[in-house]
């Protein structure tokens, strides 16, 4: 089922098929449900072969960028005398997702389980999940299924009996959005401030602690035993639109909707159904008028787009955005989407790690102009520099954080312009997300 | 033997929570017996001991409820780092006091998903109703501090509040009183 609410018809639940059910969270009710068998199924295959597997399932990572995750596990080299690591992606702080904590919080062991699979497929002694600060819930559930894989033997010195060592850690953050970014996580759990560092050295060559290293997200990870269990052909059977984009996706949905919530689907499903039938639709009385689809850090969508959209990374792509990471945020009539901009740069203006100019000065000015003309305090001129200062932000940082909070200016500024062109002409839009006085 | 803790959360003591320490007492170790196998443990689990930093700021803000110049300092020699060096981490994230807070140390996060859905009137009901007056501010009763986050990653569970290391979901500023209650 999905959560909060049960599975709709339309869903496809893999990963969230046993959401919301107490049991699953337990080692024994996890293996009830088939739990650590695709573990034991690969631990006596190679490591190539493992990878290979997940290299013809197209499987893609889910924490954003969409990387083919098997071809990333190709890049390490096991046995090549040096220490290797797994790293995985919980820090989750990107605005509107939200499905990495539910994966933890019910189906804990299905990522222990992932990350063993993973550590043993690139030669990874250690694994470390990164797990954001204020996700107390998520880093209980999963220090308990450590430690119950440990107690039971899958995990530590002789995993499963076979004499390999998979050990798993999880490691709490601190609270700091960028610390999501790969580099950044690695600085993190060295014990650093989160800066993210210059590529290359890729992490496949230099990664935490300077080991070879890789990182996936947490649904990423999830999905790997499923893979391994059923096959690639089946995986990548999964996908209603083009051989690029296979399997399922986690969404997160927020914000102005019927049913907010987490929902799996395939790859390639209509974002029209999605949105209206799926996830309910508009509230009462209200009309939708805009989705982020991907995390705050993509572009906007006008409903025209999102209603064309056929949900997976080439999808999103051609209806002008990302699927990102999955958080869909919905926006209604009800909004100012100059005020939904301006708390958004207002965000990535709190989280730059401040090493660049461009992202530090870029997301402070940006989220000065664009809360004046939210107050009615704008000018035309305001639009074309907040459009000049996005350019300056795009492709000139270390890390995509600056784009990040381009993104939402340009193409609101291109998609809802008469927004803030009222704005600027003195005409008030009314809007439930004004600042505390 | 202390099993160690993530992130110091399997205990979370709060009659240790105290609002009104000051710098100028003399500093207790935080790293003596059972803290200091926790944190012998937890170096056990990393190849340098710089990496533990996160992990101990945790645990000393377990115990002392913030994390004072006397705690970096204790923390930086025992990790073989410089106190500047601990406190241009500990000031790089958010969730270390650097100062006591209330008992009950409020966050409401007001990004734009939750803002959309009234989060921002949620911030206000709890201001009122804490008398905390303003964001950041203690209530003088020392129970209470409030501020504004940025996303909580709950987003479909607008407004999110966290007090102290509990995830409260949906709040809406007419269940602000009654949660309050709870807590005393
Ligand atoms: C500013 C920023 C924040 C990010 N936050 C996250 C995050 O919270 N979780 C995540 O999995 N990936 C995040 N990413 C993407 C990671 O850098 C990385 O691409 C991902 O973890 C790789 O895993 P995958 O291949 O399985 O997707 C972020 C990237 C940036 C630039
Ligand atoms: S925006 Fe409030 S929890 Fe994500």
């Amino acid at each position: 089922m999905g959560f909060p609410h049960p599975s709709h018809r339309q869903e496809t639940p893999l990963l969230t098929r046993h959401f919301g059910e107490a049991e699953a969270r337990t080692l024994d009710g996890w293996k009830k449900r088939g739990g650590y068998q695709a573990l034991e199924k690969v631990l006596a295959m190679t490591p190539g072969e493992i990878v290979d597997i997940v290299k013809e399932s197209g499987l893609r990572g889910r924490g954003g960028a969409g990387f083919p995750t098997g071809l990333k596990w190709s890049f390490m080299k096991p046995g090549d005398g040096k220490p290797h690591y797994l790293c995985c992606n919980a820090d989750e702080s990107e605005p509107g997702t939200f499905k990495d904590r539910e994966v933890m919080r019910w189906t804990p062991h299905a990522l222990v389980e992932g990350c063993a699979i993973a550590a043993y497929a690139i030669g990874a002694e250690t694994t470390y999940i990164y797990i954001r600060g204020e996700f107390t819930e998520p880093l209980l559930r999963m220090e308990r299924a450590v430690r119950e894989a440990y107690d039971a033997g899958i995990l530590g010195a002789n995993a499963m009996g076979t004499g390999k060592r998979i050990d798993i850690y999880v490691h709490r953050g601190a609270g700091a959005y960028i610390c999501g970014e790969e580099t950044a996580l690695m600085e993190s759990l060295e014990g650093r401030r989160g800066n993210p560092r210059i590529k290359p050295p890729f992490p496949a060559v230099s990664g935490v602690f300077g080991q070879p290293t890789t990182i996936n997200n947490v649904e990423t990870l999830a999905a790997v035993p499923e893979i391994l269990m059923k096959g690639a052909a089946w995986y990548k059977a999964m996908s209603l639109s083009n051989p690029k984009s296979t399997g399922t996706k986690l969404y997160s949905v927020c914000g102005n909707i019927r049913r907010p919530g987490t929902y799996e689907v395939v790859m390639g499903f209509p974002f029209k159904d999605f949105l209206h039938d799926v996830c309910g639709g508009a509230l009462d009385g209200r009309k939708l008028k805009a989705v982020i689809p991907g995390g705050a850090s993509v572009p906007i969508q006008t409903m025209e787009e999102a209603e064309a959209t056929l949900m997976d990374y080439e999808g999103f792509a051609a209806q002008g955005s990302m699927l990102g990471s999955g958080g869909v945020i919905v926006i209604d009539d009800a909004q100012s989407m100059v005020a939904v901009i301006a708390r958004l740069t207002r965000f990535f203006a709190h989280e730059s790690c401040g090493q660049c100019t461009q992202c530090r000065e870029g997301t402070a000015w940006t989220t000065k102009i664009v809360e004046r003309i939210r107050d009615g305090h704008g000018t035309m001129e305001d639009l074309d520099t907040l459009v000049e200062i996005g350019e300056n932000m795009t492709g000139t940082t270390i890390c995509v954080l600056s784009d990040s909070c381009a993104v939402p200016v340009i193409s609101g500024i291109t998609k809802f312009r008469s927004e803030f062109e009222s704005l600027i002409h003195g005409k008030r839009v009314h809007s439930v997300l004004t600042a505390v006085a | 033997m202390t099993k160690p803790s993530v992130g110091g959360l399997e205990s979370p003591d709060l009659s240790s929570h105290d609002a009104t320490a000051h710098e100028s007492a003399p500093h207790v170790p935080v790293f003596a017996g059972a803290a200091r196998e926790e944190l012998d443990q937890l170096l056990t689990r990393y190849p340098t001991k710089m990496a533990a930093l996160l992990p101990a700021l945790w645990i000393v803000q377990r115990e002392r409820g913030w994390v004072s110049e006397d705690s970096m300092a204790e923390v930086s020699d025992l990790l073989d780092l410089t106190p500047a060096y601990v406190k241009g981490v500990v000031t790089f994230y958010t969730m270390y006091h650097q100062h006591p807070v209330g008992k009950y140390f409020i966050q409401v996060c007001t990004t734009s998903p939750c803002g959309i859905c009234g989060a921002e009137e949620v911030v206000k009901s709890l201001l009122r109703h804490t008398g905390t007056g303003d964001l950041g501010l203690t209530s003088r009763d020392g129970k209470f501090t409030v501020i504004e986050v940025e996303c909580l990653g709950a987003c479909g569970f607008a407004t999110p509040v966290m007090i102290n290391e509990e995830f409260i979901e949906s709040v809406t500023p007419e269940k602000v009183p009654g949660i309050l209650e709870d807590l005393a």
